[in-house]
């Protein structure tokens, strides 16, 4: 089980990572300002095994790949929202962070409640319910099971 | 059946005669641009794909533009991750000092129409405005592209924009694009290429056209596409071929959706803070006050957004509280601004005017703001904290609206006809 961290609708990558932070040399410095506009104490606060779940168009904004880059460093085990952003959901699958479309988990918890997430058979259960996400496109979920694009290449190669 | 532009694009890109929307294709990459804030982590992970070369230097372009010239010491690193990338791999377009990624991208001439282009920038969209097929990708898929020339696309469906008629005269392109963002909401076009139409997108110049496209991103687009005519010629200082003349809408292409809007219906708008899709004519916002006004950025720091600014601000003076910052997109625009008088007029109305790049639109430097100020920004971001502190209200507006509003240090709307030289 890990812990619901909620976000509302079109969250946008500068309030995942600002701007002033990408300069920063490594994504282990950068992860401590995570979500900084919109929870000062999330980076402090968020274990390994936590979620993230959002309403709609999660991750718009730039292409910034750092904006998953820190979810997943933080040991964030899923993105959950009703749908997100275009470049935001596929660098996601390139770096091997979940990102999963689920229709009616947002309207159903509330922040801090837990929920766990079975990434084969796609089921989240959260408050003694059961949820059904969507499934990847086939591509998409190739390189999701390889853990990223870069393993995904080297398969090929 | 018919086609739209993209699946135009995608069909002669990959040889797929019968492509169509919702297809996952390979394309072929014809450029890439990479921007100096991701170099060093596109270059990073190039590496740990274990790549020895590029796949082609000739199609490769790298510009330093959020970083110049240096504001902070760590800015200089990424300079310098640049300049080994571009020695070890022989890297041939570089660009230092000359301007915004998006303005360079076709105003240098690596895009032509028809060609599919990715970029480390979701502003990529912009290439568009010449009916190329261009969006953003982040610095992994970006390696990977360098390494192989390859990227797994899946061909968007299009909406379909027509716009007939004549604009008012205080309307511009940008008034467009943010009615459209407004109608569609921030996800309205997610995934989904915008296709454009109709008499007053034809009679439009390539830099009101590449201010539409720019901002496409903003309700979610992966691109859009304008169909090159001889504006575009002129502008890419090519002849059209067969293929680039086709791209253009069939009328049998099936469309997830068709959009109409009368030309002479649009009115000057702004985004509200903190959502671009915050819609609100500028005639019903009364008696906001501003701190700051920004005239530039990839999506309007063009020649004729500075002469339309200038036409408005012409024997005026900025409002005495307010800081009017003025940045021309590429070093070309600046020079061509400074020659024929625009920038004089700006300097004479009281504007600071900087160095060409993306400077105040990232938050990075020349005119950062603080918690409770106001700025008009021609940018393409509201975002929180975008521009300084997260308690910035960052309004989005047409060059006019904003010159007019520098004047007034409120945000008024500019109802007077515009005459430019």
């Amino acid at each position: 089980m890990g812990k619901i961290f909620r976000f509302h609708t079109d969250v946008d990558t500068d309030q995942i990572i600002a701007s002033q932070y990408l300069l920063f040399p490594t994504i282990d410095e950068m992860k401590e300002h995570t979500f900084e506009s919109l929870d000062t104490d999330f980076a402090k606060s968020v274990q390994p095994g936590d979620f993230v779940v959002a309403c709609e168009n999660f991750g718009c904004g730039s292409s910034r790949e750092q904006a998953p880059a820190v979810l997943k460093a933080l040991g964030i085990k899923a993105v959950i929202a009703k749908s997100f952003a275009r470049i935001f959901y596929r660098n996601a699958i390139n770096i091997g962070l979940p990102v999963i479309v689920c229709k009616d988990l947002y309207d159903s918890v509330k922040a801090n409640d837990e929920m766990e997430l079975n990434l084969e058979s796609g089921l989240i259960e959260s408050n003694g319910k059961t949820f059904t996400c969507t499934k990847l496109p086939a591509k998409m979920q190739s390189i999701l099971n390889d853990g990223g694009l870069i393993a995904s290449l080297n398969k090929e190669v | 059946m018919g086609a739209t532009i993209i699946e135009k694009i995608i069909r002669n890109n990959t040889g797929l005669e019968k492509a169509v929307a919702n297809d996952i294709v390979t394309v072929n990459v014809d450029r890439v641009m990479i921007h100096d804030i991701f170099i060093p982590f596109v270059a990073d992970k190039f590496e740990e794909m274990g790549f020895k070369k590029l796949w082609d230097p000739d199609k490769v372009v790298l510009i330093y533009d959020h970083l110049v010239p240096a504001s902070q010491v760590d800015d200089t690193r990424h300079f310098k991750a640049g300049n080994e990338f571009v020695k070890k791999y022989g890297l041939n377009n570089i660009h230092r000092a000359d301007g915004i990624c998006h303005q360079l991208m076709t105003e240098a001439g690596y895009v032509k129409p028809g060609d599919v282009v990715f970029g480390t920038d979701s502003h990529t969209t912009t290439y568009g405005c010449v009916g190329a097929f261009s969006s953003g990708i982040g610095y992994t898929e970006m390696a990977s592209i360098l390494g192989t020339g390859e990227m797994w696309v899946k061909v968007p469906e299009t909406i379909k924009v027509t716009i007939n008629g004549v604009l008012p005269n205080n309307v511009t392109s940008k008034d467009i694009i943010l009615k459209l963002i407004g109608d569609l909401g921030a996800d309205g076009a997610t995934y989904k290429a915008l296709e454009f139409a109709g008499d007053t997108v034809e009679n439009m110049s390539i830099a009101s056209r590449m201010t539409i496209a720019n901002m496409a991103i903003e309700a979610g687009a992966k691109c859009a596409l304008f169909t090159p005519d001889y504006k575009t010629e002129e502008y890419c200082e090519i002849s059209l071929n067969d293929m680039q003349r086709d791209l253009v809408g069939d009328d049998d292409a099936v469309y997830n959706k068709e959009l109409t809007y009368r030309a002479e219906d649009f009115v000057p708008v702004v985004a509200c803070p903190s959502q671009v899709d915050n819609i609100k004519p500028v005639s019903e916002l009364s008696d906001i006050s501003i701190d700051q006004v920004f005239i530039g950025s990839c999506t309007n720091g063009r020649l004729e957004d500075l002469q339309k600014a200038a036409a408005v601000l012409k024997g005026k003076k900025v409002a005495p509280f307010v800081k009017l910052i003025v940045t021309p997109a590429s070093t070309k625009i600046y020079r061509q601004a400074s020659e024929d008088g625009t920038l004089s007029v700006l300097l004479e109305a009281g504007a600071i005017v900087t160095h060409p790049g993306c400077g105040l639109c990232c938050g990075r430097t020349g005119g950062i703001l603080t918690d409770k100020e106001r700025v008009v920004a021609t940018n393409n971001r509201n975002f929180l904290g975008r521009m300084g502190t997260s308690k910035v209200e960052i309004f989005l507006a047409s060059p006019i609206t904003a010159a007019a509003s520098a004047i007034a240090g409120k945000i008024v709307n500019y109802d007077k006809s515009i005459n430019i030289w």
